[in-house]
């Protein structure tokens, strides 16, 4: 019985607790609300916003609702985040590799770029790039093509847009590739696993995702032309690109800095995971007679990632998170739209704050769902 | 690449093949060095691709003729094994070297050479480098903000305090120091927090009050992460422990904040301080900004506490759980006096990388008003009388942050490669 009451009594105590302190701020939310006139609610979200966005991916302008200015900020957080995902990745594979090159120089020169910009805010980075690198850019009446038909400007990144014809037929030989290539890889490993066969999977798949696609322009009737940016004069002095796409400074000064930060742990996350495995299992893969690719392939990657993938997905995750600083350079993110504009422009504070951390929360806890399932079916199975 | 393996040296030659590339090496650096330091293009005569080039493969077959298995000279076995064990890596070598020779003459010449740091205007800055000058009118308002300029004592007195006070507890008598983490955990953080209050805000002791509004710079980005630090620890210790109880409620109300916490980012929890929070305070109770800020931040990073030692917590071998036990200790009991000091050791590393992160997500402060480093840069960057010298103040923050994160970051290595030999 005295037993018991230990267990419960600190349990009752504590959700009590918990239940106060929330009782406590809905009933002064409750008084503080009634106080200034404002009303609980989300009704809002349907309103016209009546405020403009300066870069969006949807079709937007002050006219539309609350709830769209909110997927406009979603889409561009979701879209800032994507590139800097690619890049980082990219970036922190290269150095993670690079820290443990044989090479002293590639070594301690991979060593020192990951203590560089690991070790400085990302905010300040953010700045730096926003308000020092990209402000020397040339103004656009000046700016040389960079590869030819883009053009790197004070006023964004000018790249050529792509005009498709019979878009959709590319997309399903697209999909029609991805299911050949996941049927195919099925039987290889079947006919493996029977018969000790070993099919190119690699290069079959390589010449079907050229092959396809191309068969579209041919038989299928797609085609695609390219938007080139042209410099247009608006008056004597201002200058403006037309056609093409424009990608905004603040996007790309978020993505370099975003990305270069991340990068350095991604690279430390690549680095102990090649680390991680031992040097027997390369000696024995070797003494069994792999070549070393297939040792890479089939020995050496698969422990690797296991070790690796986690970790790095932790770092996308922070990456995600960390977008939201794209509020302090005004790029229209999530925060900056949401919880900036919307928030100044109705004052449902509690409402737009909660819905935008929500977001967040709901993307962290998909992804680390995700993951979970994904540590549960790679883990070692020891029997 | 055996096709370039052809001009081998062998037993007789190998002198001349090592004089011989050693000779085109340097000619390639040399080349690239007069094309850097002195802007002479010594081989404009060859065409254009050709002259870029020329170093590098002049460069790459030097190397390839140095390179021998073993040659029995030490300092060359030593570069052969480093910097040019293949084709592959002597490029990549040579392409390194050649990349810092060409920084580093306009990066030296704009931080140093054509830079300026005389006199006390922008019309002082006259040369095409930096303009330190700029640096050095703010360089008080960039560490201490809008406090007053002669009260500046106050800050630093109290910053040697705090350190002093922290380091106090290496010289306590033997007999006293089972009282050293009583010390750190509970005195210390109280007594900092009185010396802070009460020595920068003023108010009592004769003391001239100065309202947060006027804290700022550096200074401001420590005492937030200090005092952000101090009270996240305790409250990460309960959620930890909340964490890993064997009472249900408590176990999922653990769970539910700290991966509340975790999920989402510190911007937001600071627009939630800055606007939602004065919502679910009584009406005439006001809350100070800064301090706002703080218990934001605190309850934020109290989260990645917990779960930083919950980590400590698991490293635990079970038979120190069991051996407790078996003495007969209670629940608190076993946790104080066996458990968490020996997790608490464990998890030091930890926490300076909590700390680390605390430091370097301060500057976000800067967005909801709060004019530390980052936002006293961008204050002073739209000064009319400074524009356009950006780049000299986030080079300076980047620097002075630089230093304060790699010095933190390679002491909390030192401090896990010590703790994982002791163990």
């Amino acid at each position: 019985m005295n037993n018991k009451i230990k267990k419960i009594l600190p349990q009752i105590i504590t959700v009590l607790f918990v239940l106060g302190i929330f009782g406590f701020f809905t009933f002064n939310a409750q008084i503080n609300m009634d106080n200034r006139g404002i009303d609980f609610g989300f009704g809002f979200l349907t309103q016209e916003s009546s405020f403009d966005v300066q870069f969006s991916l949807i079709e937007y302008s002050g006219s539309h609702s609350y709830a769209r200015a909110y997927l406009v900020g979603l889409l561009n957080t979701l879209l800032v985040s994507f590139i800097s995902i690619i890049f980082c990745t990219i970036l922190g594979v290269i150095f993670g590799v690079a820290r443990l090159s044989s090479n002293y120089l590639i070594r301690n020169s991979a060593a020192w770029y990951v203590e560089f910009f690991r070790n400085i805010p990302l905010l300040l980075q953010i700045f730096f790039w926003y308000y020092a690198a990209l402000r020397a850019l040339p103004v656009p009446e000046k700016a040389g093509p960079w590869f030819g038909v883009t053009y790197m400007t004070i006023k964004g990144y000018y790249i050529p847009s792509f005009i498709w014809t019979n878009l959709d037929i590319f997309l399903y030989s697209i999909l029609a590739v991805i299911v050949s290539i996941i049927i195919i890889s099925t039987y290889a490993k079947k006919l493996q696993e029977n018969e000790g066969k070993q099919t190119p999977v690699f290069f079959i798949s390589l010449g079907l995702i050229f092959v396809l696609p191309a068969l579209t322009f041919f038989i299928g009737g797609v085609s695609l032309d390219f938007g080139i940016p042209v410099l247009k004069q608006l008056s004597k002095t201002s200058y403006v690109f037309e056609g093409g796409i424009g990608l905004p400074p603040e996007l790309i000064a978020l993505v370099l800095a975003l990305s270069l930060y991340t990068s350095t742990f991604v690279a430390e996350c690549v680095r102990a995971g090649i680390q991680g495995i031992g040097k027997g299992q390369k000696e024995a893969a070797a003494s069994v007679g792999l070549t070393p690719n297939q040792i890479l392939k089939l020995v050496v990657m698969p422990q690797a990632l296991r070790i690796i993938i986690p970790p790095t997905t932790n770092q996308y995750l922070n990456l995600t998170k960390n977008s939201s600083l794209a509020a302090a350079i005004a790029y229209p993110d999530l925060v900056l739209v949401f919880a900036g504009t919307a928030l100044m422009q109705t004052g449902k504070a509690i409402e737009i704050v909660s819905i935008t951390m929500l977001t967040y929360l709901s993307i962290s806890l998909a992804i680390a769902a995700i993951m979970n399932w994904y540590n549960k079916k790679i883990e070692i199975k020891e029997k | 690449m055996n096709s370039l393996n052809f001009l081998k040296s062998n037993k007789q030659n190998f002198y001349y093949f090592l004089y011989l590339g050693l000779f085109l090496f340097s000619i390639s650096i040399l080349d690239v060095a007069i094309n850097s330091f002195l802007k002479i293009n010594v081989t404009s005569f060859l065409p254009g691709i050709l002259s870029i080039f020329l170093p590098l493969i002049l460069g790459f077959v030097g190397l390839n003729f140095i390179r021998t298995e073993y040659s029995g000279i030490k300092s060359l076995d030593i570069v052969n094994k480093n910097i040019n064990t293949n084709n592959f890596n002597a490029i990549l070598t040579l392409l390194i070297i050649f990349a810092i020779i060409k920084a580093t003459p306009p990066s030296l010449s704009w931080m140093i050479f054509d830079a300026n740091i005389s006199g006390d205007t922008k019309e002082a800055c006259t040369g095409t480098g930096a303009c330190w000058t700029y640096v050095k009118v703010w360089f008080r308002r960039f560490m201490y903000g809008m406090y007053p300029n002669d009260l500046h004592w106050r800050i630093n007195l109290a910053f040697i305090l705090v350190i002093a006070l922290g380091f106090f507890g290496f010289f306590l008598r033997d007999n006293l120091k089972k009282y050293l983490a009583l010390y750190y955990v509970i005195i210390y953080p109280i007594i900092a927090f009185l010396v802070i209050y009460y020595l920068i805000s003023g108010g009592s002791f004769g003391l001239v009050w100065v309202e947060t509004g006027a804290w700022g710079g550096l200074s401001l980005t420590f005492i937030v992460s200090f005092f952000c630090l101090i009270f996240c620890f305790p409250l990460g210790m309960v959620l930890a422990l909340g964490r890993r109880s064997s009472l249900p409620m408590i176990r999922y109300i653990s769970i539910g904040y700290i991966e509340f916490w975790r999920g989402v980012p510190l911007i937001t929890v600071l627009f939630m301080s800055s606007v939602m929070f004065p919502m679910f305070l009584p009406e005439d109770f006001f809350m100070d900004k800064l301090v706002r800020v703080i218990i934001a931040i605190t309850l934020f990073e109290g989260a990645y506490c917990a779960e930083v030692i919950r980590g400590g917590l698991q490293a635990l071998p079970r038979g120190q759980y069991d051996a407790a036990k078996s003495l007969g200790m209670g629940y608190w009991k076993m946790h104080i006096f066996v458990i968490l000091p020996q997790a608490l050791k464990l998890v030091i590393p930890g926490i300076c990388n909590t700390f680390l992160a605390l430091v370097k997500d301060t500057p976000l402060i800067f967005v909801v008003g709060l004019a530390e480093l980052a936002g006293m840069l961008a204050l002073a960057k739209t000064n009319p009388k400074w524009l356009g010298f950006a780049m000299e103040g986030y080079i300076f923050a980047a620097i002075i942050f630089w230093i304060i994160c790699y010095a933190m970051s390679k002491y909390s290595y030192n401090l896990e490669a010590k703790y994982k030999t002791e163990r």
